[in-house]
């Protein structure tokens, strides 16, 4: 029998996954972003798990919120990520030393 | 007990798909892994009853990451001879993942069918169910009850695009010519044209 433990199993090795990806992938800054995107999947994975085991339907509500902020940094990382590239001819995230930080 | 089948499916594809976007050499193929990824959590989502969210994912992330995938081949340097040259050879596999992500489709809607799963016992605090139909709940509480923070997320999605704009637009440093328009039309045909009767060998002045 499935139940909500299962999906909280799935969504964590998902949000470990995520995180992982991004140390992993030092250089490629695309595939930070979708490690990003990764990370996020696995909270709406679980608030939507959450939701259909409280009955509540606002879970879904939230996953829908979570998914519209998601659609909008995915937008302003490329739009960053263009104008870099445009800049520098490079995205590699070990040349990222512009702003000295 | 489909439902259990098509949830270890799911669960173990959303996984493996996960852990090769993150390893994957070529990004491209990672944008492909993270597509499946997302595919499958979708089909996760759908066997406990949430299509409306499901088919949310589905549409827009593999809507938005078709972008990300048009980005990638924009900016990284791929080698499209390359691409081309093995595309019988990959056609098969295409075909496969094709079928594959059908079959799931199909698994996960007959899994739904059987009922979906049953989580938890509702502990009365929740946001009501009114009508019979996910979709048909999602609205009432998203234009009722949320109904603010619905027109806030539209707001966040405003400010992204215009962001996303205002970040990527160029200005065009030398216009490619004026365009005087009243000059354009003041002009005259005995401004243009010059009749001239030039003797032999003698030739025109411009």
């Amino acid at each position: 029998m499935i139940g909500i433990e299962h999906y909280v199993v799935v969504s964590s090795i998902l949000f470990v996954l995520g995180v992982l990806g991004i140390f992993l992938n030092r250089k490629n800054v695309i595939i930070i972003l979708m490690a990003i995107e990764l990370i996020l999947l696995a909270v709406n994975l679980n608030l939507v798990a959450f939701s259909a085991f409280l009955g509540d339907l606002t879970g879904q509500i939230f996953a829908m919120f979570v998914l519209t902020v998601a659609a909008g940094e995915a937008a302003i990382g490329l739009a960053i990520l263009v104008i870099y590239f445009r800049g520098r001819g490079t995205i590699a995230v070990d040349d990222v030393n512009r702003m000295k930080g | 007990m489909i439902q259990t089948l098509a949830f270890y499916l799911f669960a173990a594809m959303v996984i493996a798909s996960a852990a090769l976007t993150i390893l994957a050499r070529n990004p491209v193929h990672s944008v492909m892994w993270l597509i499946s990824s997302f595919f499958n959590a979708a089909g996760l989502m759908i066997i406990i009853g949430a299509e409306f969210i499901a088919m949310l994912l589905v549409i827009v992330y593999v809507g938005a990451v078709a972008v990300l995938f048009l980005f990638i081949v924009m900016m990284l340097n791929i080698d499209f001879a390359e691409l081309r040259a093995g595309f019988m050879k990959n056609f098969p596999v295409g075909i496969a993942i094709a079928l594959v992500l059908l079959a799931e489709l199909v698994l996960g809607i007959g899994a739904y069918r059987a009922g979906a799963l049953e989580l938890g016992v509702p502990d009365g605090s929740a946001a009501p169910i009114l009508g019979a139909s996910n979709i048909e709940n999602i609205g009432a509480l998203m234009y009722g009850r949320y109904l603010f923070l619905f027109e806030t997320a539209g707001l966040i999605l405003l400010v992204a695009m215009i962001g996303a704009i205002v970040l990527t637009h160029r200005e065009q440093r030398a216009p490619r010519g004026h365009q005087n328009i009243a000059k354009q039309i003041a002009r005259q045909p005995e401004d243009a044209i010059v009749n001239t009767k030039p003797e032999v060998g003698k030739g025109v002045q411009l």
